[in-house]
């Protein structure tokens, strides 16, 4: 059977198969390397990260390219707005002067500072505190369990925007009290999703041979659960950047949020939207146009990242 | 029978189970909101010029506030309870949390209702059309709609419009609330729908999506049922299931998003008076409308989610 089998093969295109197989076996490919790939190809989410890339690089070093600053106003400028603030390129404020004749490119530099701070520490915090509280009612089970889920479903039913501004206004309106208020719910739907996931891996083989071996419930935990439930983490943890930049943005749109002279997102478009009726639209359209780019580029990279990741889920 | 009894049963635990999880919530709302007022510096009375001693205790006996704080929270909670009385503003003398509600509530219901008919019925319509004809151009552009919408919170939205049908095309007013003219209801009810009308188009794409492809379509199919009697007999309930799901969330979305309708068209309903509140300081009128909003979002939450599980019995009790 075999020698029949074999027989078309000539010992050279043997070798060369052999040869080939074990060069894909050298490199190797994981479920990562995998996910990579497949990410790799999605041009929407590529193209995102690109973008996106340069916002942050606009946000981190975007002050060095001018030589004004957020909060010096112009004097001249003040009360012409329209016709002596233009964005231009000769005088250097490429995005012209906002309503109190202030440098409007610092001012949107500074603004995606804080915005992009805010999702990504909020993003942050939900993976690190999420996850670990999540993973932990997971596999610990029985009453643990059910005490920590009910007390997550008791926060979610705290209708937060309310308990957010209230905070704000009774502590003072600062970006550290945002920064708290954004973190203290931002972990909730992630822990709910960590659970879920630790609960299908808790039954998996490993985990069991681990409990076997007499492995700590702690190093379980964090040696051989937390590291399945990336894939899951890091897709939500994209997901919820834009949301808590919406967040941080409708808070500062109020007005409640980051206070003068420092900016975000919600308080440029804010700002913007105040003045539009004197016709200086690029005080609306740049900081609007930031904020829409980067939130479509989360999202699309979110997007990219699930597909990437969860095959099945398509 | 039996199953239908341990199904009842179950359900009726299941209520419990979600009442148990509403009351604490309430309460916990309730005392955090209380606490966080008393907590907050500088008293309702405090101004510039301080007020003689004797005036200020006759101040703070008028309204109750020399009483310790725990008897002071009862007889807020007895207030709320027996006739509703959310107590008086502290910065308008005339005018109580009542009077408050009495003036915004009606508008914020009005815009806030039609939106959100509007975004289940235009959304689910979307949904199920683009679901139907997959692949057509109807449903790219639903798609495309639909991740549009998503990037354009109201904040984005409202602004959008009024450029648009205000300054550019003189067609609409810019704000105001007019006694709920048309003109007046149409840019906010579409400013504040949008994003849920977009998500709530997507629910029902992917779950119409999935019902046609599940087996008692295709046996429809083949018993040569007409399109139109598989989708309305057979396809439509369970594909408008986790729309139910998403009602909740898109409430409170909705009771918030007023805030910023109120705020930039000026439509003067609840929204507006508690962003003004907070910037006042006005601590009252605070605590009084997000009690009120806060307890009226948790109860809907908890009526969708019985409602779900009343509906849709594969869902784990």
């Amino acid at each position: 059977m075999t020698d029949k089998l074999a027989q078309p093969f000539t010992q050279a295109k043997t070798a060369e198969m052999a040869d080939r197989m074990a060069q894909e076996d050298v490199q190797g490919r994981s479920p990562w390397t995998d996910a990579r790939r497949r990410f790799m190809a999605n041009k929407a989410a590529m193209t995102s990260v690109l973008v996106l890339l340069l916002v942050f690089i606009f946000s981190i070093f975007g002050h060095s390219l001018s030589v004004f600053d957020i909060e010096t106003i112009d004097w001249d400028v003040l009360g012409n707005v329209k016709e002596a603030g233009r964005p231009s390129l000769e005088n250097g404020h490429f995005f012209g002067f906002d309503e109190n004749g202030r440098d409007l490119y610092n001012r949107v530099v500074q603004g995606s500072r804080i915005s992009l701070a805010v999702g990504v520490v909020g993003a942050l915090v939900a993976v690190i505190v999420g996850t670990v509280y999540g993973a932990t009612a997971g596999f610990i089970g029985g009453r643990t369990d059910s005490i920590m889920m009910r007390l997550v479903d008791i926060f979610m039913s705290i209708p937060y925007m309310f308990v957010l501004i209230l905070l704000l206004v009774v502590a003072g309106r600062s970006i550290t009290m945002i920064f708290v208020g954004i973190g203290l719910t931002a972990w909730l739907d992630m822990s709910r999703i960590v659970r879920g996931q630790t609960l299908s891996i808790k039954n998996r083989e490993f985990v069991e041979a681990a409990v076997a071996i007499g492995v700590p419930t702690w190093q379980i935990i964090f040696r051989h659960i937390v590291p399945n439930l990336l894939g899951v983490v890091v897709v939500y943890a994209t997901l919820l950047v834009p949301q808590m930049i919406l967040t941080e943005s409708f808070i500062s749109f109020l007005g409640l949020g980051v206070q003068e002279p420092l900016t975000s997102w919600g308080a440029l478009i804010s700002e913007g939207v105040k003045s539009m009726n004197y016709g200086t639209l690029w005080q609306l359209a740049f900081p609007l146009g930031f904020f829409v780019v980067t939130i479509f580029c989360f999202f699309f990279i979110g997007d990219g990242l699930r597909d990437a990741l969860d095959p099945k889920d398509r | 029978m039996v199953a239908a009894l341990l199904h009842g049963d179950k359900m009726f635990n299941f209520i419990l189970r979600r009442i148990a999880v509403a009351i604490p919530t309430l309460i916990i709302l309730l005392i955090a909101s209380f606490w966080l007022m008393q907590t907050a510096p500088g008293g309702p009375f405090t101004s510039e010029r301080p007020l003689p001693a004797q005036v200020l205790a006759n101040i703070e006996a008028k309204y109750g506030l020399d009483q310790p704080i725990y008897k002071q929270l009862w007889d807020y909670v007895v207030g709320i309870v027996t006739q509703f009385d959310f107590g008086p503003s502290y910065k308008y003398k005339d005018r109580s949390v009542n009077d408050i509600i009495a003036q915004g509530f009606p508008v914020t219901l009005t815009y806030g209702v039609i939106s959100f008919v509007l975004a289940i019925i235009v959304g689910g319509i979307l949904g199920m059309a683009a679901a139907i004809r997959q692949n057509s151009w109807l449903d790219y552009f639903a798609v495309g709609v639909t991740i549009g919408a998503q990037v354009l919170p109201n904040f984005v939205m409202a602004p959008i419009l009024i450029l648009i049908f205000t300054l550019w095309l003189g067609w609409l007013p810019g704000g105001g609330w007019n006694g709920g003219q048309w003109e007046n209801i149409i840019m906010p009810v579409i400013a504040l729908s949008t994003s849920y009308m977009a998500s709530i188009a997507r629910l029902t794409r992917s779950s119409m999506l999935e019902v046609l492809r599940s087996n008692f379509i295709r046996t429809a199919r083949a018993k040569g049922l007409p399109d139109r009697t598989i989708i309305f007999r057979h396809a439509l309930k369970p594909a408008l299931l986790p729309v139910i799901s998403y009602l909740g969330p898109a409430f409170v979305g909705m009771v918030t998003g007023s805030f910023i309708i109120d705020a930039i068209f000026g439509t003067g309903g609840i929204g507006y008076f508690y962003v003004n509140s907070a910037f006042n300081r006005d601590y009252a009128v605070m605590m009084g409308l997000t009690i009120l909003l806060g307890s009226m979002t948790i109860l809907f939450n908890m009526v969708v989610d019985i409602l779900y599980a009343w509906i849709d019995p594969k869902i784990r009790l």
